[in-house]
């Protein structure tokens, strides 16, 4: 077959199966200003920046519009570069424009598309009217006076994460995008992976930042402040600084760390192979005995928060071992304290993470002793880029430094944790050599960028059936195939994020796949490097469990518990309630599973009935409301008595029963 | 709807007929109560009537029909957003393609068409498509129903071949232009805004032109909802142009950046122009934002949402140029551009005036006229309507 050509600014590119025009002219090495456009989320073709002249259609979204054998397409005549400029003004005449002090200035896509179409001047009147900011979440802020409502945040929210926490609200000039029922962000079921910030173009949703508090601390002279750094950060944090994405910088962010003056520098690595050897041994328990299989794991805390939210009946089967960052605080604010003799108080420690949930972690009541938290502060990889820029250090000529002892120490199986696959990976290594099989290096099976990978893995005569998944809309499907029993694991390893912590949402904000790829072959690479590559190798490991860590200890540090977060434990909501008191008591529930089970129309015949026979007077009407698929909706309860799959019928019968009167 | 619902509902079900739909959907604003109630009586008695239902008339035809009523969102009636609504997510209108006849509704192909379009289905079925299509012209063939209002003598809804001309309309039909006063005094018509809320205006010498689709085209209005606003000679087209504008941003979806923030923007200018603020930059701009505002939108809403605008600039511009440059307006219906002024010989000298204005903008002593301060004067007319011997003037 003939191959399929556009023509681009007179440029001829072939047609390769892309999926709208607006990549194909990506191909004539042409790169469209958009603000909504994401390859990863669907189309919404609303902030028409994209819009190109094609012959004999005119102006049209090259986002939204295919390509097609022979189209003719200019990107840039005189009434595209006005259409895309005072776009870009209108856009400002709404926006608060204190551009120096917004945490997205220098990344932001409104500030790069202005100044890249020439856009001296905003011609149109400013209008603010906006939000406050809301920064009641542990880990992200939202700034509506920044939003262009591009609704990146709400797709990406709701396709890629299936939480749909954000949504659009309020319609033409007044909308706004706001989080569930308009409540505060820190309120509602937001998981807090922060790929919304990954995606934003603007400064509306960003990191809520721990720098102050981690400055506070360090020039504090009572206070002795250590700090961790997590796998990701490693391959990351150079983007910052001018390195390519993968670039591993370990010994430059030593040395950086130092300079700003942490005390002790150790890596998360360390706790990640404790995690391994936690959660391996939990493992093979739970297997030899064929208890609470699939096992999750339960080291990423947007993954946690999912399942206690959607998934309560599953908690049984997440690993309870803490996150690596959660280990790695409760060990230091247990160890450390001895060795150093000092309170728990003046223990600081600070992670340094690719991720805006272990903000939210950090802050979870069982990680605290008293008002003491095992983890102070969370760090993302900007942020430290942030606290090295203000110092003035120049990182790229930093002679590289090395980390302290012990909790410096790891194996490449803490650093692949990573990456997706990498847990999973580095329990298999664990549990190959704790079957007497000898060692397993590399489980090329458990690699690869696709989302949702199935790996059989034969280790002697055993054999594994393992889940890697990553994003939440994807864990979703997995899971709901394990429900259904048509999907059958032993292990399945959850990240919230694409690809693993490298795309968390406290890394650089490019997510592009190549990028990613980079990430995490930089830590393979790293992996490879190292002189051990299974946790149980770890010799400062081995000397901690041997002299401080007993089953006992290991169980009240290492492990935690979950918490069921379906039900709304609002009160109820009172529908009517008579003067006098009430001789009959109806209550309805009107939440999702009995609503799509004819709550709502059961809910009208009854308080018609009730009218109808003149009990307005002695009856009260009230109803519930939960999000859990119970199956037994609509449930009804009368004076007391629970009705499940209740009718008409059923409910009126009952009233008879409990008071008498005439039809 | 409201009066016939019948035959809606015929024309949706030979619609179904014709391309194989089992499941009709009539989407109409709870706002208009009347009309969702006898569309459902309509309903009910097509169902009991085997004209719905299972196995319509005794054959193999199958045809459901569902009532949904919308919370009254103006950019529903675009279909993609119109859809949106009835699967339960926010009226806000997608990009197309895909089309609805390709993936629609629920995601399936769908036919969607306005409840004229359906009503006319069966009328011209039974007239003969060939004696129906031989009403108006050759690309606009038949009727057309017309919403007459505004400044004639008698208003309602009208259904006139295509190619009758306005002169018909709004001599023959409605009577006539009349005043402010509900008064016919013969030729005082100035314009007529045809299309609904995002149409265009038609002015004197449009008054002999054929309706139909391409004339309107090309004169840059359209007929839209079919709506015909008459306006006679004391109206200002600025502030209609700002009234329709007005509508319109209230009713954007909010979805894509031009139509938005645009629509808010020209609002925006047009009260600079209104409230004397504007200079030539202000039309300049308003100009520019508009052909903006209609080439970069998303939907027909915000394409046609510059319209009114638009076509007054086109026909009234010197209008415009009056406000602009000369802070006048021509009809003396902007406020802030009016000025109330003494006239010294019809002046008595009574102080009426000078103690009924709220900002003590009048002066004068006894036997000498008074005075209006034009820069204190906020215009509200308190003065004109106090002095007892006709001495202000606007």
């Amino acid at each position: 077959m003939k191959k399929a050509y556009i023509t681009v600014d007179g440029i001829h590119v072939p047609i390769e199966g892309e999926k709208n025009l607006l990549e194909v002219i990506r191909k004539a090495n042409i790169e469209l200003p958009t603000f909504c456009y994401h390859s990863e989320i669907s189309v919404y073709g609303a902030c028409r920046m994209c819009m190109v002249d094609i012959e004999g259609r005119g102006l049209q979204p090259s986002c939204s519009t295919s390509a097609a054998d022979g189209m003719v397409v200019k990107t840039n005549t005189k009434e595209i570069r006005n259409l895309r400029k005072m776009i870009v003004e209108l856009m400002l005449a709404h926006h608060d424009q204190n551009c120096t002090t917004c945490p997205k200035s220098g990344e932001c896509r409104l500030q790069e598309i202005a100044q890249q179409l020439g856009v001296s001047k905003v011609r149109f009147k400013q209008i603010h009217d906006f939000a406050p900011l809301d920064d009641s979440s542990d880990a992200i802020v939202r700034d509506p006076s920044k939003c262009v409502l591009c609704g990146d945040c709400v797709r990406v929210c709701n396709e890629i994460q299936s939480v749909g926490v954000l949504d659009f609200a309020q319609r033409g000039f007044s909308s706004t995008v706001v989080a569930s029922f308009d409540k505060p962000f820190g309120t509602v079921e937001c998981v807090n992976c922060g790929q919304c910030i990954k995606v934003c173009p603007v400064g509306a949703l960003s990191p809520k930042s721990q720098i102050d508090g981690v400055w506070e601390a360090i020039h504090d002279p009572k206070k002795k402040v250590v700090v961790q750094i997590a796998p990701a950060v490693r391959v990351s944090l150079g983007e910052y600084f001018g390195y390519k994405p993968g670039a591993a910088t370990s010994g430059q962010i030593i040395t950086a760390l130092r300079m700003l003056g942490f005390d002790q520098i150790y890596d998360t690595a360390f706790a990640a192979d404790l995690t391994v050897l936690q959660e391996g041994d939990e493992f093979l328990e739970r297997y030899l005995k064929g208890q609470n299989l699939p096992q999750f794991t339960s080291c990423c805390p947007a993954w946690v928060k999912f399942a206690e939210q959607y998934y309560p009946d599953m908690l049984p089967n997440l690993s309870t071992c803490k996150s690596p960052q959660q280990m790695f605080g409760s060990l230091c604010k247990d160890q450390l304290t001895k060795i150093l003799d000092i309170e728990r108080e003046d223990l600081v420690v600070v992670s340094i993470m690719p991720c805006t949930a272990k903000k939210y972690e950090a802050k979870r009541p069982e990680f605290f002793e008293g008002d003491n938290p095992d983890v102070d502060f969370v760090l993302t990889t900007k942020e430290l880029s942030l606290m090295i820029k203000e110092q003035g250090i120049e990182f790229e000529k930093l002679e590289p430094g090395s980390y302290d002892m012990p909790f410096g120490f790891k194996t490449g199986a803490g650093v692949i944790f990573g990456n997706s696959g990498g847990v999973s990976e580095a329990v298999l290594r664990y549990a190959a050599a704790k079957l007497n099989h000898g060692k397993m290096l590399d489980v090329r099976e458990l690699r690869g960028p696709e989302s949702t990978r199935v790996a059989e893995i034969s280790i002697g005569d055993v054999s594994l059936r393992l889940g890697i998944v990553s994003g939440l809309a994807n864990a979703r499907r997995l899971i709901d195939k394990v429900r259904s029993g048509e999907e059958n694991f032993d292990l399945i390893e959850v990240m919230a994020c694409c690809g693993g912590c490298i795309n968390g949402g406290g890394q650089p904000t490019s997510s592009d796949q190549e990028h990613l790829s980079k990430r995490a072959k930089g830590l393979q690479d790293q992996d490879k490097m190292l002189q051990f590559h299974s946790s149980q190798e770890n010799p400062y490991l081995q000397e901690l469990m041997r002299e401080d860590l007993t089953e006992e200890k290991a169980h009240e540090l290492l492990h935690t518990f979950y918490q069921n977060r379906k039900r709304i434990t609002l009160d109820d909501i009172m529908i009517r309630r008579p003067e006098q008191e009430a001789e009959l008591s109806i209550k309805i529930c009107l939440g999702t599973s009995c609503f799509l089970r004819g709550a709502q129309t059961l809910y009208s015949q009854l308080t018609d009935y009730i009218t109808q026979n003149g009990l307005d007077e002695v009856t009260e009407i009230s109803a519930s409301f939960c999000n859990e698929l119970c199956q037994k909706g609509p449930v009804v309860t009368i004076n007391g008595k629970i009705l499940e799959h209740c009718t008409f019928e059923r409910a009126v019968q009952e009233l008879k029963k409990v008071k008498s009167f005439a039809h | 709807m409201e009066g016939n619902p019948h035959s809606v509902l015929e024309g949706m079900i030979i619609a179904g007929k014709a391309v194989g739909a089992s499941v009709g959907y009539i989407y109409v604003r709870t706002e208009y109560p009347l009309a969702v109630s006898n569309l459902k009586l309509a309903v009910k008695a097509a169902e009991e009537a085997g004209f719905l239902g299972k196995k319509i008339f005794g054959s193999d035809f199958d045809f459901e029909m569902r009532i949904m009523e919308g919370a009254g969102a103006f950019v529903c009636g675009e279909e993609t957003a119109l859809m949106a609504s009835i699967e339960g997510k926010r009226g806000m209108p997608m990009p197309k393609p895909p089309f609805p006849a390709e993936r629609g509704l629920f995601g399936k192909p769908t036919v969607i068409n306005n409840v004229e379009t359906f009503a006319t289905v069966p009328v011209a079925m039974l007239m003969g498509v060939d004696v129906y299509a031989a009403k108006g012209t050759e690309k606009s063939s038949g009727t057309k129903t017309f919403a007459l209002t505004g400044h004639v003598a008698h208003t309602g809804l009208i259904e006139v071949p295509f190619s009758t001309t306005l002169r018909e309309i709004i001599v023959d039909i409605g009577g006539g232009v009349i005043d402010d006063d509900g008064v016919n005094r013969g030729a005082d018509f100035k314009a007529v805004q045809i299309g609904g809320p995002s149409g265009g205006c038609l002015t004197q010498e449009h008054l002999d032109m054929s309706l139909d689709y391409d004339n309107l085209l090309k004169v840059g209005a359209m007929i839209g909802s079919g709506g015909l606003v008459v306006m006679n000679q004391q109206t200002c087209m600025i502030k209609i142009a700002r009234f329709f504008m007005q509508f319109t941003q209230n009713e954007s979806c909010g979805k894509c950046v031009v139509c938005r923030e645009g629509t808010r923007q020209m609002l925006e200018l047009l009260d600079d122009i209104i409230e004397g603020r504007a200079t030539a930059e202000t039309i300049e701009l308003l100009e520019e934002l508009a052909h903006v505002v209609k080439i970069g939108s998303l939907c027909g809403l915000g394409k046609t949402a510059p319209n009114p605008v638009l076509s007054t600039l086109k026909y009234f511009r010197e209008e415009y140029d009056a406000h602009v440059f000369d802070k006048t307006c021509p009809t003396g219906q902007c406020e802030a551009l009016s000025r109330y002024v003494i006239v010294p010989e019809l002046c008595k000298s009574c102080s009426l005036c000078a103690r009924a204005c709220p900002v003590d903008a009048i002066s004068g002593s006894k036997g000498v006229p008074y005075v209006i301060d034009q820069e204190i004067c906020i215009r509200c007319g308190v003065c004109m309507d106090t002095c007892k011997f006709n001495a202000i003037v606007k």
